[in-house]
């Protein structure tokens, strides 16, 4: 059983950050959107129509090229992948088959290095929903072309990875990558990013690859990890009982959750490809590329290994923060502003992350020194952040406001303490029979009185005047 | 009175209507009446735009008489049925279109729109403009105005024949293969096809989309001439447009031919199959420009007898894909009766396109085939290139190069359909112009059998001046402009 090795090459479909369509002026559509409401002459394919190449979208395909260490060559074309679908308004995809926007770039998950071997831009298809079952047997089909023409990034990487884990670190690397250099939003959830795994299997040690599958429908890192998973077991079966894999197109049924064998999209898949002469050969310009090359931000691999080694975050938090730009950026700048590193690490996890509001860097290191001098409670201080998000004033200004400090003076707490103890004998006495949990009861009764306290020095005080 | 209007250059027109003497409703009028008169015989229009052309006269008569009108104010214009216009029911010449009214106006047309042309109706040609006759429309043939037995020329038949026989004082078609120049010929006007990107072809329903052009039919140069510069220019809706000014190509062509070299193709000049009457006008033709100044000396493109088999491969492979959004699902002939999607398509398909559409599409896939490409497509490609070359060094030798536009005058209807290959060799002297990219026109010149004879000029790549300067000479020292036929009930050449 422990013989055999899982070899997996992705193919990722990513709709650049743009404003409009591939190849038409059509704003990008949400996933709910009434259906054809994002729509033109140009994306229905009316007839006499043309395509005008997208700006937004080369731009965001280069940027993605450079920060995956893709060669650029100094020509592409975009070519026509011909089929029938009445997704397809023109009756093709226009694609690029030989000559793709860049090639040969490098990504490296966890130490693998993983190779890509393309990265080229195509269109988006319409979606038809089915009143019935499949198209063919469908009382009624209906096509809503929104997201026909929307533009797309092909990622396609060599089958350089061994393992459903490694795939999905691969995809979720790739998200992280492309969200940090703004290439794209990359969401899952509203199609923005897609990921097709091409999965075989083969004896360790041998260096042939084994028939593979494509597997589709994949909704979700999760999915697709138990997509690999279960495609894996079902090959491994498969050859263990002298059975073979067929190549063929696989989805993944999340409810059921198993891969299906699909029909192909046409019985006999010859796409006839040819440059479209709709569109004139792109040659880029060089200074354009260099340009954007300069103006591409660290790449997340490399600000997460800085965080550790620089600021001393722990591996959790560096992760957390450099996955996302935005979160990294006020990360940095509000330390290169003073705020002490790691509270405040620890606050753009707990606070900030997961909420996604983002303060002024400079507010956010006036506040994390308070918070680090002790001058205001944690709590005082999560009020103030977002009241700051909100409002825009200094945190300075709204502590003072609302008289926040933080009282670490036994002698200003006592007689608060005190009054405490006597307006709880029940939580008093449970604590005195060995019900240590009282103990939190009174000392929030005690923060209700004195938000201000400071809890640790609260809780001594608590505990000396019990006994 | 109404004829008189009828026979009119943009020109003169142009001079009726700034004097007063005449409205651009008159003038309408005038060709309406001429449509209702010849057109039962000639069945050069698919269909008239009343709505557009009364609120298009209007308009043309308020700014003429506020005096911002532009250079085609009035100007009666008919419209090849493969350029779409918004509301009017645009169809390809093709069934399978029926019904089908653009939400939008192509660029080229909204252009002339905007310099005052008024639109008087679509006009018939072969289906997706694929055939050399006008018999392969999915609606009716059209006829020879000269000859009502014979054929205008195709694809853009509809259009040649309606400025031939006084319906309309220019039209647009377009021009594939020799689309434009073919059908001007041998109706005995002016047509010309521009330089491939000068002018945009947002609008035009393709057949092949390297190859497509679109282009003005006219009486005289002057006004093929004004008419391309006005819709000429740079068009962000086609990328394969060019930036280049659009006035250029009127720099200098009335300057006349004195001192320029004017190439004769051997190839094109002995092309198999040419009539002795047509090489005789030639002859004659070649004498006049000589007599004007210019020097006729021998060229050569040694890779025409190529270049009709690479057409028959790049322009059936591009229509292939071209025409698989005809499907049925969105608009036009829809066979929703069909058991199942695929059987829908094959349904609408093989009702919707006639023969010669089906004999390129499936041609086209053929060549496009895994295993087949590059055989087919890709050698075509090759010898596209060097008949780029061929004109290239061509070009060195002289300034414009000179030929018959067609081998034939008219032939009968019915004479070629039954036999493909016969009809492609129509375009054997046109289509070289198409896969170089290059600007050409046809002029009449003179007659042969009492039917019209047109010569050929080509020019380099965005040398539509040199085109114009040489035929605009030709035309003057010729005496011999465009007539405009009068086609009787029964067949009878129309006075010259």
């Amino acid at each position: 059983m422990a013989d055999w090795e899982t070899v997996i090459g992705m193919e990722v479909h990513v709709q650049p950050k743009t404003r409009s369509k591939m190849f038409c002026g059509c704003s990008v559509a949400d996933v709910n959107e009434p259906p054809n409401t994002h729509v033109c002459e140009i994306c229905l394919g009316l007839p006499g129509t043309l395509p005008a190449i997208n700006r937004a979208a080369v731009e965001a395909c280069i940027k993605t090229a450079l920060a995956l260490r893709c060669e650029i060559p100094r020509h592409t074309k975009f070519d026509r992948k011909n089929y029938m679908y009445p997704d397809l308004p023109k009756g093709y995809q226009i694609s690029q088959y030989d000559l793709p926007m860049s090639v040969n770039g490098l990504l490296e998950v966890d130490g693998r290095k993983v190779r890509i071997r393309r990265v080229h831009l195509e269109e988006d298809t319409g979606k038809l929903v089915h009143a019935g079952d499949k198209l063919h047997k469908a009382w009624e089909s209906y096509v809503d072309l929104n997201r026909a023409g929307v533009p797309l990034m092909e990622i396609v990487s060599e089958p350089d990875l061994r393992s459903a884990d490694e795939a999905r670190d691969y995809a979720i690397e790739l998200r992280t990558v492309l969200r940090a250099i703004g290439a794209s939003e990359a969401d899952m959830e509203k199609g923005q990013l897609r990921a097709e795994p091409n999965v075989s299997i083969r004896r360790a040690g041998t260096d042939a690859l084994g028939v593979k599958t494509e597997l589709k429908n994949i909704n979700s890192f999760r999915a697709l990890h138990r997509a690999i998973l279960y495609e894996v077991d079902r090959q491994q079966k498969l050859l263990e009982t002298g059975g073979t894999v067929v190549q063929e197109t696989r989805g993944w049924s999340e409810d059921e959750e198993r891969t299906f064998s699909q029909r192909s999209k046409e019985f006999a898949e010859d796409y006839r490809y040819f440059p479209e002469p709709d569109l004139p050969p792109l040659e880029l310009d060089r200074a354009w590329i260099e340009e954007l090359r300069a103006a591409l931000p660290e790449l997340p691999a490399i600000r997460r290994a800085r965080l550790v080694s620089q600021h001393g975050l722990t591996a959790g938090q560096a992760a957390i923060i450099s996955a996302d730009r935005d979160l990294a950026d006020l990360y940095e700048t509000a330390v290169m502003q003073g705020a002490p590193p790691l509270p405040t690490a620890n606050w753009i996890v707990n606070e900030v992350a997961p909420t996604g509001k983002l303060l002024d860097p400079a507010y956010l290191a006036e506040l994390m020194t308070m918070l680090q001098a002790k001058d205001i409670t944690r709590d005082q201080a999560r009020e103030a952040y977002f009241e700051s998000v909100e409002t825009g004033r200094t945190p300075a200004e709204i502590v003072a406001e609302h008289g926040y400090r933080q009282v670490s003076d036994e002698s200003e707490l006592r007689v608060i303490a005190e009054a405490v103890i006597d307006a709880n004998p029940k939580a008093v006495a449970d604590y005195r029979n060995g019900k240590t949990q009282a103990l939190n009861a009174l000392l929030n009764e005690l923060r209700k009185k004195a938000p201000q306290a400071n809890p640790k020095v609260a809780r001594e005080l608590l505990l000396k005047l019990l006994g | 009175m109404t004829d008189d209007l009828t026979s009119l250059t943009i020109q003169d027109a142009t001079r009726l209507l700034r004097l007063g003497s005449i409205s651009s409703a008159d003038l309408v009028t005038a060709h309406v009446e001429r449509i209702e008169r010849v057109d039962p015989r000639v069945k050069a229009y698919l269909r008239l735009t009343q709505d557009l052309w009364e609120t298009q006269a209007d308009e043309a008569d308020r700014k003429i008489r506020r005096g911002d009108a532009g250079p085609l104010a009035g100007i009666p214009i008919a419209i090849k049925d493969v350029l779409c216009v918004r509301g009017v029911e645009t169809t390809a010449g093709s069934q399978i279109l029926r019904g089908f009214r653009p939400p939008y106006t192509g660029t080229a047309v909204s252009r002339l729109f905007e310099a005052g042309a008024v639109m008087l109706g679509v006009t018939n040609c072969d289906e997706f403009a694929m055939g050399s006759s006008t018999e392969n429309s999915g609606y009716f043939p059209t006829h020879n105005p000269w000859d009502l037995e014979r054929v205008p020329g195709g694809s853009s038949g509809g259009s040649a024949a309606a400025v031939a026989s006084g319906e309309a004082i220019i039209a647009l078609g377009t021009d594939t293969g020799g689309s434009i120049r073919q059908p001007a010929a041998l109706c005995g006007v002016v047509g010309m096809k521009p330089t491939y990107g000068r002018v945009s072809r947002y609008g035009l329903i393709a057949f092949a989309s390297s190859l497509d052009q679109i282009g003005p039919f006219a009486r005289s140069v002057d006004d093929a001439a004004l008419t391309l510069s006005l819709m000429a220019g740079y068009d962000p809706l086609d990328s394969t447009s060019s930036d280049r000014a659009a006035m250029e190509v009127l720099n200098n062509y009335g300057a006349g031919v004195k001192g320029m070299r004017l190439g004769v193709p051997r190839e094109y000049y002995d092309v198999a199959g040419i009539e002795p009457g047509v090489k005789a006008a030639i002859d004659a033709a070649l004498f006049i420009l000589q007599k004007q100044g210019a020097e006729i000396v021998d060229v050569s493109l040694p890779h025409t007898d190529y270049g009709l088999a690479a057409y028959y491969i790049i322009a059936p492979a591009e229509c292939s894909s071209n025409l698989a959004r005809f499907d049925g699902v969105r608009y036009g002939l829809s066979e929703v009766d069909a058991p199942n999607i695929t059987a829908e398509y094959s349904r609408t398909r093989r009702k919707g396109f006639g023969t010669e559409v089906r004999r390129r599409v499936m041609l086209g896939t053929y060549a496009l085939s895994s295993g087949y490409y590059d055989a087919y497509y890709l050698k075509a490609q090759k010898v596209r290139t060097l008949i780029k070359r061929d004109f290239d060094a061509a070009f060195e030798k002289c300034d414009a190069v000179v030929s018959a536009t067609s081998p034939t005058v008219a032939f009968p209807i019915g004479s070629k359909t039954q036999d493909p290959l016969s009809m492609y060799l129509c375009d054997v002297l046109t289509l070289g112009g198409n896969l170089a990219g290059l600007p050409g026109i046809s002029v009449p010149c003179g007659t042969s059998d009492g039917l019209p004879v047109g010569l050929q000029v080509l020019g380099p790549q965005w040398g539509e001046n040199v085109v114009f300067r040489v035929a605009r000479a030709y035309e003057e020292a010729s005496e011999m402009k465009a007539g405009v036929a009068t086609p009787g009930p029964s067949p009878r050449r129309g006075e010259g």
